[in-house]
């Protein structure tokens, strides 16, 4: 292992990108393709969810096969903050992912104490004992979920157009890539990269692992909690589906094709995941036997994830 | 009389079939090297696994700096004063030798908090200038930015030594540091365990008897998980007992 180190080509690639996306609304509108803003954000919602599973799996090592509790607890966050009368998201966002973060630091003092095929088991058990929860919450909407009267209000401005609520997600998606990525290189990222590859060199070395991951964890769920927030002001609802365990899955196989452990490898697979499915599940229904396809090949020729093919991790 | 460093008391360990550790009463002196010596098995890295708190003993108690450690977890303890070299090379692979001993260093308690999340680590020069520091006095100072998988086995061995010693630990466990080198290699590192011996307490696991000899000011013999002598090395040399279970084949 090596720490995380971004090619040098990354940063004027990712500026680039950023100015396109900036471009984006206008562009779409102009060709009369308003409906894709919409999926546009979508795309990067699940970027940051993806992201904030590979903090915790890519960096901090830890294979959570749970982290969609987190992802579906920002939505009802921001659900119930909407009913009871919080609808400005400077307010909500913060809230939602205070809630995530608690979440996963409950789940994670609990789990972070078993290693391997049991934590993978604990955290999947943690998220399905939430999924159930949420479903039979008669209050928060059942299996139907709890939907927001409208869209949330940022500051002064409302999100309730699809380019504000892109441009809203865009700007957090771009402040979490940056927190990462200073993250990555700080004394924190050290640390948890190196309890990654040797987790009892770690503690023979005086520093106590259990907190670092679980500090790792429950910043991992809070951001997921923003992406969750995000969602439902996207979809209008917060449903119990968010939670699932199928969920949990999507945004590993995110991870895993965009690049574990690489800092773009969560965006790089969100937006490789959901274009093939937006492209074929028009065309064919068994889409997923294209994504079978897809996952062999990165397994084949790419082990590492997609975003390992453009930047370097290891030496 | 003054209270030992390290103290251990009746410790035992048992393994499945196997007693590993069976009553050991053990005490290592402020500024000594203290050696511990036994055949293949007789239950030496496990007792280093005990006193650094990698394992819980079945019962007894290990006292360091004149507190009960027993119940303190490894990372507690190295906070209170213990580092561990390991009998297999352990360090990062992937990293620099600079790094690792960065990392070695940041762990300290008086280095501040690791719950640091935006500064970038490599600015901090004087975290590396100390690292860099532990490099040269282990002899690595020509091999700073080498990755540790690169470096040679003797070189790794050091390397595993300067990161104990970027803990600024009270007292050392060293773990067969001479494991697996050549001569001069392990030449070198008696070199360098004397010259470390005039400022940190050693206890030093060794099969290498003549490294013993030379750097211990006491020696323990360990068989079969039991204790059967302690004493200086004039003493040790002279034992029957010891000689029949182990020092025969050696000297
Ligand atoms: N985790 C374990 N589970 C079961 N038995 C163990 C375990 N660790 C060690 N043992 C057994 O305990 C005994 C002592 O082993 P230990 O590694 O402490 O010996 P040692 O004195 O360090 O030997 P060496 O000189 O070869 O390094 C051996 O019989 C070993 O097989
Ligand atoms: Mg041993």
């Amino acid at each position: 292992m090596a720490f995380y180190r971004p090619a040098t080509y990354q940063k004027p690639v990712v500026l680039a990108l950023l100015l396109a996306l900036l471009a984006l609304p206008p562009a779409l509108t102009a060709f009369g393709q308003e409906f894709y803003i919409g999926f546009a954000t979508r795309v990067l919602i699940f970027a940051l969810a993806a992201s904030s599973l590979n903090l915790v799996l890519g960096f901090g090592g830890m294979f959570s096969l749970g982290h969609a509790a987190f992802f579906g607890a920002g939505a009802y966050a921001a659900a119930i903050c909407m009913s009871s009368g919080i609808a400005d998201a400077l307010l909500a966002f913060p809230l939602a992912m205070a809630a995530a973060g608690l979440l996963a630091l409950v789940v994670g003092a609990i789990s972070l104490r078993t290693r391997g095929v049991y934590f993978i088991m604990i955290t999947l058990a943690f998220a399905q004992m939430a999924y159930y929860l949420f479903v039979s919450a008669r209050s928060w909407g059942g299996d139907d979920g709890l939907p927001l009267a409208s869209r949330m209000m940022l500051g002064g401005f409302s999100l309730t157009s699809d380019s504000a609520l892109f441009y809203a997600t865009l700007g957090c998606l771009a402040l979490v890539m940056v927190f990462f990525g200073r993250l990555a290189d700080a004394r924190f990222g050290r640390v948890i990269q190196a309890i990654r590859e040797n987790e009892t060199r770690m503690e023979a070395l005086g520093y106590p692992v259990f907190r670092y991951r679980l500090i790792c964890f429950a910043l991992g769920g809070a951001l997921a909690g923003l992406a969750g927030a995000l969602l439902a002001n996207l979809t209008g609802l917060a449903s119990p589906n968010l939670l699932q365990w199928t969920q949990s899955g999507t945004l590993l196989v995110m991870v895993i094709i965009g690049g574990v452990g690489y800092l773009y490898g969560g965006v790089v697979g969100a937006v490789i995941l959901l274009m093939l499915e937006e492209s074929l599940v028009g065309v064919t229904e068994h889409w997923h036997i294209a994504l079978g396809l897809l996952l062999l090949g990165v397994v084949l020729f790419a082990p590492k994830g997609v975003a390992a093919l453009f930047g370097k991790r290891h030496d | 009389m003054t209270e030992a460093l390290l103290d251990v008391r009746n410790l035992s360990r048992r393994f499945a079939a196997v007693d590993a550790l069976q009553a050991v009463n053990f005490s290592v002196e402020a500024g000594e090297v203290h050696a511990l010596i036994g055949p293949n098995g007789a239950g030496k890295t496990t007792f280093i696994h005990h006193v650094s708190g990698a394992l819980q003993p079945d019962s007894g108690s290990v006292h360091f700096a004149g507190r009960d450690v027993t119940k303190l977890s490894m990372h507690q303890r190295v906070a209170v004063g213990m580092a561990r070299s390991y009998q297999i090379t352990n360090v990062f692979l992937g990293l620099s030798a600079l790094d690792n001993v960065a990392l070695a260093v940041q762990g300290r308690q008086d280095a501040g908090s690791s719950f640091r999340f935006w500064r970038p680590a490599r600015s901090e020069t004087a975290m590396f200038e100390e690292a860099r520091s532990y490099l040269e006095q282990t002899g690595l100072a020509q091999r700073i930015d080498t990755i540790a998988g690169n470096l040679a086995h003797g070189e790794q061995r050091a390397l595993e030594l300067a990161m104990a010693l970027a803990t600024k630990p009270k007292m050392l466990l060293l773990d067969e540091p001479m494991a697996g080198t050549g001569p001069e290699e392990s030449a070198r590192m008696v070199e360098l365990i004397e010259h470390l011996a005039r400022h940190v307490t050693i206890l030093l696991v060794e099969h290498d008897m003549a490294a013993v000899f030379r750097l211990a000011d006491r020696i323990s013999v360990l068989v079969n998980g039991r204790l059967i002598c302690t004493g200086t090395p004039d003493d040790v040399r002279a034992d029957p007992e010891v000689r029949r279970a182990y020092l025969g084949d050696h000297l």
